[in-house]
């Protein structure tokens, strides 16, 4: 099913003509009512006339999350502060906040593009959408609620925790989709199995999007089939509207990220090289439909990589993988890049271990990964803890090329998280 | 052959959980008959004979430690030197290959038994049916009144 066909089996020369449209609009309006933009511009000696073709986007400025601080709070936004009708802000752990600015047309488009997501994955009518993200500042909650409201099903704003309550809202309006976090939804389905609930029997779901955490193909399959319900990967950033960026079809293949709302590129984090399509980089994002905050070149800081080829579902915006790691979570020990996603694959593929793990940093050159056995693969049996132990160690080694020690807890020892989970504590000083 | 259970609990080596597992069979008035541990470079598995080995298992696991029951042999020494050897001699001649092995006492050091954990136990238990020994077991004993005056003679 299609929310807008016709742009969402836009033919690729007509999309890239409208993209290229979009763009010396954005480059225009970001010229002459943001002087960020324009300081940069006269610095690279380029101006909006410029931009003759899709390539030259290459010749534009990049902006960064620090530029964004720095122009807090209104210092990027393209329009007056009367026309907008919303504020977002993303905090970081440092520093100043980002705020995102939305006028009342950037509102609607936002959600114009959840409920394209919606129907792709076979959202209807009738379906019951319970929104376990969290409400305010976020954009994750508010974002994905007025899109569904858009495609007109109901919406739990339940926001997150309270995990009984969220049990009882589900089987009372037979909520049929999850907007969760992937720690969250982990944390619920013990919960349930705790409580002697069955997901298929007890509730009616059929479909939930994570989002805001990074996660593993195997956490997917380990909810989808504790759940019996289809989980789709999304992809989206405060700054570039909140969810809804780019979102998987039903094929589960990779994500359509929506071109005719943004150009991506793909770049070599270090130099700011364009990689081509296939291979992996820092996605870039520039915005194309945007009035209060047009935002060229963003440095997302998220890894991907472009999938090349058509998807099945006949969709021509291309499609971005899942989040390989971000720039930010990645670890250096030995020397050697990590990203903690890495090694939550390798741990979701041994059944003996929990779904929780911990990563501590305690010198430059020793990992510590700590995991929690599964209660009901224990045989008392000391050799077979410690051949999963080897297991465990061998596997990180191969993945990583760092061998970890690798601590095997009590279940219920590391600390189960509601909202965002802490799994890197980096004990090093500077 | 009736069976007997062993209680083997997951442990992290850290203070305490002995005192902790400890506490609950104490609460719950578990006896506590015999005790192994084997511990590994940061956890161990502790490993318990006691009279009402179903009620502990449950009871840890609602405590939430992370418990597992299997069967192993209680085979009676003799009271005289060579006790012990003449069942390792025995064990070793049928190629029984024991995982882990502990002696549990009874009624004031008058009966010894080599607690033995073995791989495939009810081949174990086939082919020494016929030797001339005698087995431990709590279900049998636990209902007689010996094994109360045994117990006491424990604490
Ligand atoms: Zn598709």
């Amino acid at each position: 099913m299609f929310w807008q066909k016709d742009i969402e089996m836009i033919s690729r020369r007509a999309l890239e003509e409208l993209q290229l449209k979009r763009l010396k609009q954005t480059v225009r309006q970001a010229y002459k009512n943001i002087p960020f933009y324009k300081e940069h511009f006269s610095k690279l000696h380029i101006q909006p006339k410029d931009i003759t073709s899709l390539k030259d986007i290459r010749k534009l400025p990049f902006t960064t999350r620090e530029d964004l601080r720095e122009y807090y709070p209104f210092g990027m936004l393209a329009v007056t502060k009367e026309q907008v009708v919303r504020l977002h802000t993303s905090s970081g752990t440092t520093g100043k906040p980002k705020a995102i600015f939305f006028t009342k047309k950037d509102v609607d488009r936002a959600a114009e593009l959840i409920a394209r997501c919606l129907i792709m994955t076979g959202v209807a009518k009738g379906d019951v959408l319970q929104n376990m993200m969290t409400y305010g500042l976020f954009t994750g909650a508010l974002v994905m609620h007025y899109g569904a409201e858009k495609v007109g099903v109901l919406v739990i704003p339940a926001g997150p925790g309270n995990t009984k309550r969220q049990i009882a809202l589900m089987q009372d309006f037979k909520t049929t989709t999850l907007h969760i976090t992937p720690s969250y939804a982990l944390y619920l389905a013990t919960v349930m199995q705790n409580e002697g609930l069955d997901p298929q029997k007890d509730f009616s779901l059929r479909r939930a999007y994570l989002g805001s955490e990074p996660y593993s193909e195997e956490t997917r399959k380990k909810i989808e089939k504790f759940f019996h319900i289809d989980v789709y990967n999304s992809y989206g950033l405060s700054e570039m509207n909140g969810p809804g960026v780019a979102f998987e079809c039903r094929e589960k293949n990779g994500m359509h990220l929506w071109e005719d709302n943004f150009i991506m590129e793909v770049i070599d984090p270090d130099t700011g090289e364009t990689k081509p399509d296939g291979e992996k980089g820092e996605l870039v994002l520039t915005t194309l439909y945007r009035e209060a905050m047009p935002i060229l070149r963003y440095r997302t800081r998220d890894i991907t990589r472009i999938l090349p080829g058509k998807c099945k579902c006949g969709r021509t915006h291309r499609r971005i993988s899942r989040i390989i790691g971000r720039t930010d979570d990645m670890i250096i020990v030995r020397g050697v890049n990590i990203f903690p996603q890495q090694i939550e694959r390798v741990l979701m593929g041994v059944k003996a271990v929990a779904q929780n793990y911990q990563i501590v940093l305690e010198s430059y050159d020793q990992m510590t990964v700590r995991v929690e056995i599964v209660k009901e693969l224990f045989d008392g049996k000391v050799d077979h803890l410690v051949n999963l132990r080897n297991e465990i160690t061998e596997k990180i080694r191969s993945e990583i090329l760092v061998r970890p020690k690798v601590e095997l807890l009590e279940p219920g020892t590391l600390p189960v998280s509601e909202g965002k989970a802490i799994r890197v504590i980096d004990k090093r000083t500077l | 052959m009736e069976q007997l259970k062993q209680l083997s609990i997951f442990s992290e080596n850290k203070p305490g959980r002995l005192t902790k597992i400890t506490k609950v069979l104490a609460e719950e008035g578990v006896n506590i008959l015999a005790i192994n541990i084997a511990s590994s470079d940061g956890f161990g598995v502790i490993r318990f004979i006691v009279d009402k080995c179903e009620l502990a298992a449950q009871k840890l696991r609602q405590k939430g430690f992370t418990v597992s029951l299997n069967e192993v042999m209680a085979i009676e020494l003799v009271d005289r030197p060579g006790g012990l050897f003449e069942v390792s001699a025995l064990l070793s001649k049928k190629k029984i290959n024991i995982e882990n092995a502990y002696v549990l006492i009874l009624g004031s050091r008058k009966k010894a038994f080599l607690i033995v954990d073995v791989n495939e136990i009810e081949k174990a238990k086939k082919l020494l049916k016929h030797e001339n020994l005698r087995f431990f077991t709590v279900k049998k004993r636990g209902e007689s009144k010996t094994v109360q005056g045994e117990k006491n003679d424990l604490e």
